[in-house]
C-alpha cells in the first residue's frame, strides 16, 4: 500500500521584510509579502526524498491559513508534492498554536496519513512546539527536530542533535516528524514542476468540513492573549572606527572602559 | 501562597543555570516546587533548596532515557496533579519546550514559549517575549487553564533564597504512548571546557569572514582570553568550520550575553534574531556597509586577521 505523507506547511510574512502587528495584535499579513516558511521547505524536501526511496508514496501538502496561503501550497506542489489541502475559514483569524494544532490534527485525519512531516519551527511564530502537540493530539509517536530522517519497514528513524547529546531515534508508523535546516538544502522547483503544479488538485476545507466549532479557534478561542506589542527602540548609534593598525587596541580600550577586562 | 512547578534541567543531578533563573522568577508568582526527573536528585536537591524550592518532587526510571519526551510528560503531569500549581515554568530548550507543550494540551492550558521575563499579574503571570527577530517586544498572558511558560536562558540573575526543602517521590504509571519513540543510540556532546553558549556572559562569534575551520583558532583564543563562549554564523556552520551546536541565530541558539563580539559576520536578519538582545555588541568587519554595524556599541572596520589577534594580545596583557 502506498505510503501516505502529509507535510504541514505554513504561509508566513517574509522574514527579511519589515514585519508588524495589526491593531488586534495579530501578525500583520498586509504590509509584508507572504511565502512558504523557508523552514517548511526542508520538510517538503525530506518528504520528497522519503517518497523517492519508497515503492509507492503520495505526498499531500497541508496548510491552515488565509486565502493567500495557497501560494505556499503551490510552492510545495511545484517542488513535487502530489496534492494539496487548504483549510481556510474566516473564523480562523488569530488562532494560536492550540487551535492550529487542533485543525491540523483533524485535517491530517481527514486526508489519511502514515507520516506527518513538519518544519522545525515557523519563521513568524518560532515556537517549534506544534509537531509535539500534533503528535499528542493524534496519539502517535513524535520524532522531532531531526537532522536526518529515513523510512523503512514501517518505521521512521532519524538523528536528533540535542544540547547534551546526539540521539538516534526510531518509531513505528504512523508518526509525526519535524526536520531541521540541517537536514539538507531544499530543491528549487523546476520549470516542469511549476507547470505540473497548476494541474494538481487543491482541496479547500472549512471548519464545518472538519467538524470543528468556531469557538475553539480564532482570536477569541485562543488560549493565550497578547496584551501589547512595542517596537524595540533602535539601538543608539555606536562608535565606529576604521582600523589603521590600532583597531584591536582601540577595541580593548573600549572593553576595558566597559569593565569587560 | 500558591505553588509554582519548576521543571529542572540537569545533567545527572548537575542543575543547569537556566533552572536557577526559573526558580528566581517563580518566586515572584508563588512558592517554587521543583520537578527533578532522572538520576542525581541527591546532588540537585541542596542546590534547588538554596534557590528557593520549597519541595523537590522526583522520579527516576529507565524510560526517561530510553524513550523521547513522553515519559517525562507523564511524570510532569503527575506532579501537576499532585500540586495543582498556579503556573508551570520550564527552560526554553528544545526538549523542555516539547515537554511543556504536551503537558499544556493534556491539562487544557495555553502555552507561552521563549519568554524573557515573567511577572506576577492580576489574573495570571505576564510574560515578555522578543518577536519578529527581536524587532518587537510583546507582553502576553495565558488566558485559559494553568499557564505553562518556557523561559529563555539569561532572562534573570539567579538569586539565592535558601529554604528547608523536602524531597518527595512521585508515584505514577507511564501511559500507552510513553514508549512510542525509542532512543536507540546516544552520543554525548564533548565538553569544550568553555562556558555554555546560551549561559555565557560573553560570546565571541565568527562568520564567513573567518574563512576556514583552522582560522577559528583566532576566535577561540579571543574567547579564552575573555572567558567567553564561542559562537558561529550559519554560513560558518554550513561550511563545516564549526559545529552546529554553536550556531547563533534563528535556527541556532539565542544568546543574550552582557557582551557579544561578532567577527566576520554580516548581520543578516536570521543571525540578528539570535543575538540582538545582547547588552553590548561589538563587531569587526572589513565592510563598513555591513548591517551588523547598525547594532554595535563599538565597531571596527578592518581585517579580522589583524584586529582579532591584536585584541586578544591586548586582553591578555591587561589581564596580566
Ligand atoms: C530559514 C533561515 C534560517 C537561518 N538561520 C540562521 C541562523 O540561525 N544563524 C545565522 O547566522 N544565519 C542564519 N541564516 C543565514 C543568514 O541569512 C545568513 O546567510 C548568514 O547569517 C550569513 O553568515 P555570515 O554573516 O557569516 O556570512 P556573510 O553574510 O557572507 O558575511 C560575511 C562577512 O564577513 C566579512 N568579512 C569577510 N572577510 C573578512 C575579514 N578578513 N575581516 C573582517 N571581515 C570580513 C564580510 O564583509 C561580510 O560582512 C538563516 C537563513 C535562513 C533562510
Ligand atoms: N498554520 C499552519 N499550517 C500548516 N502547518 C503549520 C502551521 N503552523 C505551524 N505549522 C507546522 O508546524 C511547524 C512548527 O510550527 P510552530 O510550532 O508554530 O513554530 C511548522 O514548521 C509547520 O510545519
Amino acid at each position: 500500500m502506498s505510503l501516505r505523507i502529509v507535510v504541514c506547511v505554513k504561509y508566513v510574512p517574509d522574514a527579511t521584510g519589515d514585519r508588524h502587528f495589526s491593531d488586534d495584535l495579530t501578525t500583520d499579513r498586509e504590509a509584508v509579502d507572504g511565502l512558504l516558511s523557508e523552514l517548511d521547505e526542508y520538510a517538503v524536501e525530506q518528504a520528497l526524498q522519503i517518497s523517492e526511496d519508497a515503492d509507492d508514496a503520495e505526498i499531500t501538502v497541508l496548510t491552515v491559513g488565509p486565502e493567500d496561503a495557497r501560494d505556499a501550497l503551490r510552492k510545495g506542489l511545484s517542488m513535487g508534492a502530489d496534492k494539496a489541502v487548504h483549510v481556510e475559514d474566516d473564523d480562523l483569524h488569530g488562532t494560536d498554536v492550540m487551535g492550529t494544532s487542533l485543525v491540523l490534527a483533524k485535517a491530517v485525519e481527514h486526508v489519511g496519513y502514515d507520516l506527518v512531516v513538519c518544519g522545525m519551527a515557523s519563521t513568524d511564530g518560532t515556537m517549534g512546539v506544534l509537531p509535539a502537540i500534533l503528535a499528542e493530539r493524534l496519539g502517535v509517536p513524535q520524532v522531532t527536530q531531526l537532522s536526518t530522517v529515513a523510512v523503512a519497514d514501517g518505521k521512521v528513524t532519524g538523528r536528533r542533535d540535542g544540547d547534551a547529546a546526539s540521539e538516534q531515534l526510531e518509531a513505528a508508523l504512523p508518526a509525526v516528524v519535524s526536520v531541521t535546516d540541517q537536514s539538507g538544502e531544499a530543491r528549487y522547483p523546476s520549470f516542469k514542476g511549476i507547470m505540473a503544479a497548476k494541474k494538481k488538485p487543491v482541496e479547500t476545507l472549512d471548519l464545518d468540513d472538519l467538524g470543528i466549532d468556531a469557538e475553539e479557534v480564532g482570536l477569541e478561542g485562543a488560549w493565550t492573549k497578547v496584551e501589547d506589542a512595542t517596537k524595540r527602540p533602535p539601538r543608539t548609534a555606536g562608535t565606529i572606527v576604521k582600523d589603521e593598525g590600532e583597531g584591536g587596541t582601540q577595541l580593548a580600550e573600549f572593553l576595558a572602559g566597559q569593565k569587560f577586562i | 501562597m500558591s505553588e509554582v512547578l519548576v521543571y529542572v534541567d540537569h545533567v545527572d543531578g548537575a542543575v543547569r543555570k537556566p533552572t536557577l533563573e526559573l526558580l528566581t522568577l517563580a518566586r515572584r508568582i508563588g512558592d517554587p516546587v521543583a520537578v527533578h526527573l532522572g538520576s542525581g536528585v541527591d546532588a540537585a536537591a541542596p542546590v534547588l533548596a538554596e534557590h528557593g524550592a520549597v519541595r523537590v518532587l522526583t522520579a527516576d526510571a529507565a524510560e526517561f532515557a530510553d524513550y523521547l519526551v513522553v515519559p517525562k510528560v507523564d511524570a510532569l503531569k503527575a506532579a501537576y496533579d499532585a500540586v495543582q500549581p498556579a503556573a508551570v515554568l520550564l527552560p526554553s530548550s528544545v526538549e523542555c519546550k516539547e515537554i511543556g507543550a504536551r503537558l499544556a494540551v493534556r491539562i487544557g492550558s495555553g502555552i507561552i514559549t521563549d519568554a524573557v521575563d515573567v511577572e506576577a499579574g492580576d489574573d495570571s503571570p505576564v510574560t515578555t517575549q522578543a518577536v519578529f527577530a527581536a524587532a518587537y517586544t510583546t507582553r502576553s498572558r495565558v488566558s485559559r487553564g494553568t499557564p505553562v511558560i518556557t523561559v529563555k536562558p539569561n532572562s534573570a540573575a539567579p538569586e539565592a533564597a535558601p529554604v528547608e526543602s523536602a524531597v518527595e517521590q512521585l508515584t505514577f504509571g507511564f501511559g500507552e504512548s510513553a514508549a512510542g519513540t525509542k532512543v536507540v543510540g546516544r552520543t554525548p556532546r564533548e565538553s569544550t571546557g568553555r562556558p555554555e553558549l546560551t549561559e555565557a556572559a560573553i560570546v565571541v562569534s565568527g562568520g564567513r569572514g573567518v574563512n576556514g575551520a583552522e582560522n577559528f583558532r583566532l576566535i577561540e583564543e579571543l574567547a579564552d582570553s575573555l572567558g567567553a563562549a564561542v559562537g558561529a554564523s550559519r554560513a560558518a556552520v554550513d561550511a563545516g568550520w564549526y559545529p552546529h551546536s554553536h550556531q547563533v541565530g534563528q535556527t541556532g541558539k539565542t544568546v543574550s550575553p552582557q557582551l557579544y563580539i561578532a567577527a566576520g559576520i554580516s548581520g543578516a536578519i536570521q543571525h540578528r534574531a539570535g543575538m540582538q538582545t545582547s547588552k553590548t555588541i561589538v563587531a569587526v568587519n572589513k565592510d563598513s556597509e555591513a548591517p551588523i554595524f547598525d547594532l554595535v556599541d563599538y565597531g571596527v572596520v578592518g581585517d579580522l586577521f589583524a584586529v582579532v589577534p591584536q585584541l586578544t594580545g591586548e586582553v591578555k596583557a591587561r589581564k596580566g
